[in-house]
């Protein structure tokens, strides 16, 4: 190979390099007084794929995420496309105020951005990014999440219907809801709550697990 | 070029008036620099709330005025919208230059579609609609300037609620005319607190302390309301 030819061969790698893929830097802060988010799921994707719409159903993978925690099935949907996929990021459950950063490198046509991670306690209450377009152009970047519901799940409030690794004590709510008023993905109408952690209404307390939008900041430096 | 076309005419028509009394030759084939350019736009509404009717949208194009001013009072326009949904006084604003409305509202979880269009560019897109299921909420998008949007291109705006402050939220069986309650619609009584426009406070609800409320769980909201994506197809 002539010099030449190992010239064009350098100049199309570092050109493809360019156009194809870009490094991110996330930091995804809770801005919430008193929930929690479960393991964080965030992914640059194909325009064919992605994690929710809110105005349509929920996938069951979707389901499990926002009534459970888990990312396992949206993980595999997403895989399935090719995504360029971070899981856990904060290892663990992301508190009330909390950030954590992660790096997330998108490959060749992955140009979205998407982010889940249910949030507690809810019965499926979830923060949600959808199908955010990545910017080519280097910056700091900053985008609002709101509060989703996956409409899958009555907002009962009752603690035995919700995932309680935060040790919620309080029991014998008789429900707030029963059941549900929109069946796809809309804005979580929030969380009612009451005062007593033996009865009343709700399970949960009325005074620290209430929110209103929006719920976290995502800060994305593009390189 | 669209802006300045309008203003073409004007010192055409002036420039020939003009000739006209000096009796020198000119015709109205000046008139063909003028440039029309058509515009139409689709709007797509998806009612993002839980138990909020968002009632149908009236699309208007408008070059001038506003549809709401926040700390101002509502017109009597938006005081009927806001409290009945009715969307004929805003459709008969002098400030009209063309409009369009949905044949229905958008119900939870629903996505409906309008296309509006005019034979010229408009400066401004306004619309707004009634959250159905309380005393005078509303949402919706005001004085929206269009002009950096090309053929082809979409935007997307997420709306919040507004109070129109000509109504006193008692969220009473009588007063709330959406499916929840069916009470009394407009009334040209103003008993709000305040007489002006401001953002929503959301709704309290019987489940949460107003026993006199005829709304439960099942109708609070919290912004956004309404996702709009707007289209220019031409």
């Amino acid at each position: 190979m002539s010099n030449k030819h190992l010239l064009t061969a350098g100049l199309l790698g570092l050109f493809s390099v360019a156009s194809q893929a870009q490094d991110l830097t996330i930091t995804l802060t809770n801005l919430t007084p008193g929930i929690s988010f479960t393991p964080i799921i965030a992914a640059a994707h194909n325009s064919e794929s992605s994690i929710f719409h809110a105005g349509t159903a929920a996938t069951t993978e979707l389901q499990a995420l926002a009534e459970g925690g888990s990312t396992d099935g949206v993980n595999e949907i997403l895989t399935q496309f090719g995504a360029d996929i971070i899981t856990n990021p904060a290892l663990g459950l992301l508190g009330a105020g909390e950030s954590t950063e992660f790096p997330l490198t998108n490959t060749d046509g992955n140009d979205y951005l998407s982010i889940a991670a249910m949030m507690l306690p809810t019965n499926d209450g979830f923060i949600g990014l959808d199908s955010w377009n990545i910017p080519t152009e280097a910056g700091t970047y900053t985008v609002l999440l709101n509060a989703y519901d996956a409409g899958t799940e009555v907002n009962d409030e009752i603690i035995g219907n919700i995932p309680n690794p935060l040790g919620i004590t309080s029991d014998g709510a008789t429900g707030v809801a029963t059941e549900i008023g929109n069946a796809n993905v809309h804005v979580h109408p929030g969380v009612v709550g009451d005062t007593d952690p033996e009865g009343g209404i709700s399970d949960l307390d009325s005074t620290v697990h209430r929110w209103l939008n929006p719920v976290a900041k995502l800060t994305i430096v593009v390189e | 070029m669209i802006k300045f076309s309008k203003v073409a005419v004007a010192t055409i028509a002036a420039l020939t008036l003009a000739a006209c009394g000096d009796d020198s030759s000119s015709s109205n084939s000046d008139s063909e620099v003028v440039t029309l350019t058509p515009v139409e736009y689709e709007l797509t509404f998806t009612n993002l709330t839980n138990g909020q009717p968002i009632s149908p949208p009236a699309v208007i194009l408008h070059d001038s005025g506003e549809l709401w001013s926040i700390g101002e009072p509502a017109s009597d326009a938006l005081e009927l919208l806001a409290e009945s949904g009715d969307s004929t006084e805003i459709q008969t604003l002098s400030l009209v230059t063309n409009l369009a409305v949905s044949s229905g509202p958008a119900l939870p979880g629903e996505t409906i579609s309008v296309t509006v269009s005019h034979t010229d560019t408009v400066d401004y897109l306004s619309f707004a609609s009634m959250l159905g299921n309380t005393n005078d909420a509303f949402t919706g998008i005001n004085k929206l300037d269009l002009s950096d949007l090309v053929i082809n291109e979409s935007v997307t705006y997420r709306t919040s609620a507004y109070d129109a402050g000509t109504e006193a939220n008692t969220e009473s069986a009588e007063t709330v005319p959406g499916p929840a309650a069916n009470g009394e619609a407009y009334n040209a009584e103003r008993d709000d607190i305040n007489d002006f426009v401001s953002m929503h406070a959301g709704i309290i609800t019987n489940a949460d302390g107003l026993s006199t409320s005829v709304l439960t769980y099942q109708q609070k909201f919290d912004n956004p309301v309404l996702s709009v994506t707007i289209t220019r197809l031409k």
